[in-house]
């Protein structure tokens, strides 16, 4: 009944409300042309039509971050997001990250329980990449829209201090 | 749920003339909590803002910042002069959410969604910000401070577009921006409260103390007066006389009444210093020595 | 070594129930009471909807007994005519489209019948409130030692005190959910849990099956803390109804605002001190109540009670102690597992009334804590002898030397004499924690393990303990491969599906490192014997001899795991020979082991917003092996943060019984600019029955945090501290009242 190579997407996990909409975006550094929903928001196209569950559901709310992918570079949640509303723009998601980045954060303890890493790893690979934001924010600022209840944090911060590039 | 594009401002315009009730579409921040059970919402018609062309960039003159429709918080944090011409901008802008929010949230929908507890619309009423709405019929001015008529009511038409936000520069001292929250970030503002001292007087803006965004004249007069004040219970009858607060699933009307008179009282902070510093702003509100 | 289940976590491979790619099923929804108390009159099933299209269950389509069992039969799985708390199941719906089945649950409606309801858990009920038994106290548990009313009498000083700790919701970033379906006969359940085992026994009689009708495989789980011991058996049952009613897989995933409002929370409670003391600060006499608030059902309020009543005397020796503890019904959403489960409401009340009384003595707070402490030789509460090595002393003084103490007392002491606006506080806390089950509870469980020789020469680790952040999987690997010298990487761990793993027992009680770490290791023991090889027998030596098992000594093709017989080490919980325990009495050798503790907290409050920042945390423990500091650092520090958000940041506002705040927005958890680091450090005195000599901490960091918070909030502000949350609202009005008094 589970069957790894079934990741299509099942009708009824998605909303039908209305005529679909066409939206072409770069996914991952692909060029993805779909039809969604009006309704359906970013993280269900990726869960449900794409199959890409890597980007977790947590709150529905906008509050825990579970959801993150990056748009046009920088954090977002998908939950908070229409798909139609991307049209033209670029997204990427846990899975186009390169795992041999990841080893920091397997070391310090970032994650735990695994619910809240993917999203908090988007964030953090966007700080690590960008660390001319330590200019004018702290790593506790930038990483708060990624809330965790495994850790207490510090073994996310450490990671994130851990893969900056040195003197940053 | 239908959805309508348009590909230009004055295309906006038209939908918006031809049907009042489609509802304008920016970040979606507001919009889209808890969508999944927001079945009354899936069956509006929305027009999508992301597509028309202009909106989002955001322009310095001389003498005023020019905020695009769809502007976002994120567009003003990381532009440099922000913090030095307008600072209570960088300062409330950090403070919506976390970064995740802060780059899809605009100011014009936090404007619009006219929440009580906005982080955003107390610092564009500091800075005396001027909405500007078009439509088919053109364009109309309203001072932001105007603009509020009650709880989710104002001055807008559902044929109107909020096109730009216009920030007048110019001397201000004393700025600061307030949010006590229920954590340091993702939070609601159980009280937000903008204050400056500008050429012609003070500036005193609160969120979440009454059912819309406020100036709060009486305060304001009290500062102005240059008044020696013995404690925060001074200010208490202006501040009552402006505000209301209440007893919500967030906070106390007790606490808000009280914590609002000490923000203002003691400014700063009497010289504590506050372990993780704020960004950097100008010199801090001492309205009373 | 590094995490081995980690990188699927960090790369988003892992697959939790709501990832698994199932293909054409329905999806469930559940409808639910909306009132606390009364009989069902009616049920509703609104216009405008096609309903032929949907799948309905009530408890007229149980076939068994409709009952979630978990210590009694008495919560049913779908209300029949009456109910005991809003929110309570009534009706199930299954549909193809998930959206379709969301709104037509908000058009099934019910009318109710109000009946008397209990919604506060310390007056005593009227007759017309009785729900359970003859005054709805659900387990009553008394210890005694010594004569606590002479010694009161007594004693030159008497200190008495009144504490109370709110609920706490869990907040696991995974919400709860199952997947169900039939398949060759065998109702099969996947999904996010802590105890697949439990679901089984709940199943067997709520659907009339043995175990080989039924089979529970746990998915990845995003988070338990106890929250995922026995609601899962409801959500599983729902599920499984709805399968086997509608033929189809059912995947019933909750939402947050519903996980939040109607699964089990910490219990509240009411904890009430009457100490005597000499005046050297010795402790006389100790006379404790206890009173758990457990909701409308049992669930697991008797053993959260008993952990609290045994915990409720401290890491102290007295010779009079009486303990009284007390768990009732209130027609509130049922109370249940949390983290700590007892024991931090129980030593919210103790380590904040040490330093009130230490306030009392004129004494200072860690000289009080020291003079009491146990030592080797003196007995608990429960009359248990400590004897175990550690020097419990010592584990106080780390704690005060990394904190600063002395020093940062009297600095702060200063500062907040002159500083207007800014107070700070430094507070400390010392505890202790049982970890297994209390007393003869792992006898009961009568836990197996296996470990299977696999035909390539390694090994497969086969138990019923679940991977849910603490690092189950690497720790069991690291056990195999250091008892059979071993490569790791030849070592396997099973997923626990209850068609392959025996029950070792649920993963709870921090017992999954410390008690079925060591089975891990004993049924590796019994492997070697099997392959006749001596117990020294390590690495080449022990993968050629599996091989050679499997291959058979006359070159037999080989016997692959799916057919039998097959290789497979085995080990049954033995209690170690020194643990003597009454359970009538409540006497003897609670638990196996403690693990000792003393934390420090450093707060400072804004007085203008009263707003409270942790600017520092000290945590020291002593927690007999280290297994690994990754993971053991992370347990504390995770530990640590949960319950400093409890003692300052986790509220609820509750209507008739039920969390009308449930969305993220609105209960408040850290983010991760909302804490310090949090300074960990390890003593470790080996206990000789844990794996490796280790003992249990998932839970002792639970037990700390609160009474220390409080303890410098009121070294900061002089106020009682003596209720959590301790919020600004709260704090602020505690001084204002204090001001003009």
């Amino acid at each position: 009944m589970i069957d790894p190579a079934r990741r299509s997407a099942h009708p009824g996990d998605l909303p039908a409300t209305g005529d679909p909409i066409p939206v072409r975006f770069s996914l991952n550094g692909t060029e993805t042309t779909l039809e969604v929903d009006p309704a359906e928001r970013l993280l269900e196209t990726l869960r449900y039509r794409l199959g890409l569950t890597g980007t977790k559901e947590g709150c529905a709310e906008g509050e825990c971050g579970a959801c993150t992918v990056l748009l046009d570079g920088t954090p977002a949640d998908s939950c908070l997001m229409l798909t139609f509303q991307i049209d033209g723009r670029r997204v990427d998601t846990v899975e186009a990250l390169d795992e041999s980045a990841l080893d920091p954060f397997l070391v310090g303890g970032a994650t735990q329980c695994g619910a809240c890493t993917p999203g908090v790893v988007m964030t953090a690979s966007w700080i690590v990449g960008h660390p001319e934001l330590l200019d004018t924010h702290r790593i506790r600022e930038l990483m708060a829209g990624n809330l965790c209840r495994c850790t207490g944090y510090d073994g996310i911060i450490e990671s994130v201090e851990a893969a900056l590039p040195e003197g940053a | 749920m239908k959805v309508r594009f348009a590909a230009t401002a004055a295309d906006a315009c038209a939908v918006l003339a031809d049907d009042p009730a489609v509802v304008p579409l920016a970040g979606g921040t507001d919009l889209l909590v808890h969508w999944p059970d927001r079945h009354a919402a899936h069956d509006a018609t929305y027009l999508d803002l992301g597509r028309v062309a202009g909106l989002r960039a955001h322009r310095w003159t001389d003498d005023t910042l020019l905020i695009g429709a769809t502007t976002t918080y994120w567009d003003l944090i990381r532009d440099p002069r922000t913090a030095e011409r307008l600072p209570l901008l960088v300062d409330a802008g950090r403070l919506v959410g976390a970064v995740q929010i802060q780059s899809r949230g605009t100011w014009a929908g936090n404007i619009v969604n006219a929440s009580p507890a906005a982080d955003g619309v107390p610092a564009l009423m500091a800075y005396d910000a001027v909405v500007v709405l078009e439509s088919v019929e053109g364009r109309e001015e309203v001072p932001l401070a105007e603009f509020y008529l009650g709880y989710k009511e104002m001055r807008r038409s559902g044929r109107q577009l909020v096109r730009e936000i216009r920030v007048p520069l110019g001397r201000r001292r004393s700025q600061r921006f307030d949010k006590v929250g229920s954590r340091r970030a993702q939070a609601i503002a159980k009280i937000g409260l903008a204050t400056l001292e500008a050429e012609d007087g003070w500036r005193v803006v609160a969120a979440s103390l009454a059912p819309t965004v406020r100036r709060c004249p009486a305060v304001e007069a009290v500062l102005d007066a240059g008044a020696r004040l013995g404690g925060p219970d001074d200010l208490l009858p202006a501040l009552r006389s402006d505000v209301r607060p209440i007893d919500d699933v967030r906070s106390t009307a007790a606490y808000r009444e009280q914590v609002a008179a000490r923000l203002l009282y003691y400014g700063p902070g009497g010289g504590a210093p506050d372990p993780s510093p704020a960004p950097s702003r100008p010199d801090p509100v001492r309205p009373l020595e | 070594m590094k995490r081995r289940e980690g990188m699927a976590k960090l790369t988003g491979r892992e697959l939790y129930v709501d990832d698994l790619p199932v293909g054409d099923h329905l999806w469930g929804a559940t409808v639910r009471s909306p009132a606390p108390r009364g009989r069902i009159r009616s049920i509703q099933f609104g216009p405008g909807v096609n309903w032929s299209e949907f799948t309905i269950v009530t408890a007229e389509d149980i076939p068994g007994r409709n009952a979630v069992f978990l210590m009694e039969y008495d919560q049913p799985a779908l209300a029949d005519d009456r109910v005991r708390h809003v929110h309570e199941p009534v009706v199930l719906l299954a549909h193809p489209s998930r959206d379709v089945v969301r709104r037509a649950a908000r058009l099934v409606t019910m009318r109710i019948d109000p009946e008397p309801a209990v919604l506060d858990f310390c007056a005593r009920p009227a007759r017309d409130q009785i729900q359970h038994g003859e005054d709805n106290v659900f387990k009553r548990i008394l210890v005694e030692k010594g004569d606590v009313r002479r010694a009161l009498a007594a004693a030159p000083i008497v200190v008495e005190g009144e504490y109370y700790t709110g609920a706490q919701e869990h907040v696991y970033l995974e919400t709860q959910g199952m997947l169900a379906y039939v398949e060759d006969g065998v109702v099969v359940i996947h999904g996010s849990m802590q105890c697949p085992y439990y679901v089984v026994k709940a199943l067997k009689p709520l659907l009339g099956r043995d175990e080989s009708g039924l089979r529970v495989i746990q998915s990845a789980t995003g988070g338990g803390f106890g929250g995922k011991e026995e609601y899962p058996s409801t959500i599983a049952a729902h599920a499984a109804l709805l399968a086997l009613k509608s033929g189809r897989p059912v995947k019933l995933v909750y939402d947050r605002w519903e996980d939040m409002a109607v699964t089990t929370k910490r219990h509240p409670a009411r904890v009430r001190h009457r100490t005597g003391l000499d005046e050297s600060g010795l402790l006389l006499a100790q006379d404790v109540e206890v009173l758990l608030d457990g909701g409308a059902y049992v669930t697991l309020s008797p053993v959260v009670l008993s952990r609290a009543v045994i915990h409720a005397g401290g890491p102290y020796a007295c010779e009079n102690v009486r303990i009284e503890g007390r768990a009732v019904l209130t027609n509130a959403v049922p109370f249940g597992a949390f983290r700590g489960f007892g024991a931090p409401q129980a030593y919210f009340g103790l380590e904040r009334h040490m330093d009130v009384v230490a306030e009392r003595l004129g004494m200072e707070p860690a000289e009080l804590r020291r003079r009491n402490l146990i030592r080797d030789g003196q007995s608990t509460a429960t009359s248990q002898t400590i004897r175990d090595g550690v020097d419990r002393e010592a584990v106080l003084d780390l704690a005060l030397s990394m904190s600063r103490w002395t020093e940062r007392r009297a600095e702060i002491e200063r500062r907040n004499a002159t500083d207007p606006l800014v107070k700070r506080g430094l507070g400390l806390a010392t505890f202790h924690h049982g970890a297994g089950f209390t007393g003869n509870g792992e006898v009961v469980l009568e836990s197996v393990v296996h470990v299977a020789g696999t035909p390539d020469g390694g090994v497969e680790v086969r138990a019923a303990s679940v991977e849910m952040g603490q690092g189950t999987t690497t720790i069991f690997t690291q056990l195999a491969a250091d008892r059979l010298g071993l490569d790791p990487d030849v070592v396997a761990v099973a997923r626990p599906d209850t068609h392959r793993v025996p029950d070792s027992g649920p993963s709870v009680a921090s017992r999954t490192a410390m008690v079925v770490g060591h089975l891990v290791e004993r049924a590796c023991d019994d492997l070697r014997r099997r392959l006749g090889l001596g117990d020294e027998a390590r690495g080449e030596e022990v993968s050629d001899a599996i091989r050679a098992w499997y291959l058979g000594g006359d070159g037999r093709a080989v016997r692959g795991e799916g057919e039998s017989p097959e290789l497979v080490g085995e080990a049954v919980y033995v209690q170690p020979a020194h643990i003597d325990w009454d359970e009538d009495t409540y006497h003897g050798d609670a638990y196996g082991a403690f693990a000792w503790a003393a934390y420090v907290a450093e707060v400072q409050v804004d007085l203008r917003t009263c707003e409270t920042r942790v600017t520092d945390f000290v945590a020291v423990q002593e927690v007999g092996r280290v297994l690994n500091q990754t993971l053991a650092r992370g347990q504390i520090q995770g530990g640590v943060a949960q319950a400093i958000s409890w003692a300052l940041l986790e509220d609820f506002r509750w209507k008739d019984g039920a969390m009308q705040n449930a969305q993220l927005t609105n209960y408040i958890i850290p983010t991760s600019d909302d804490l310090p680091r949090i300074r960990v450090a390890f003593l470790e005195v080996p206990y000789e029955h844990g794996a490796q000599g280790a003992k249990g901490i998932g839970e002792l960091p639970m037990d700390g945090p609160a009474p220390a918070i409080a303890n410098a909030l009121a070294h900061a502000l002089g106020v009682p501290a003596d209720r959590i949350p301790l919020t600004p609202e709260r704090l602020l009005a505690e001084l204002e009242r204090r001001a003009a008094s």
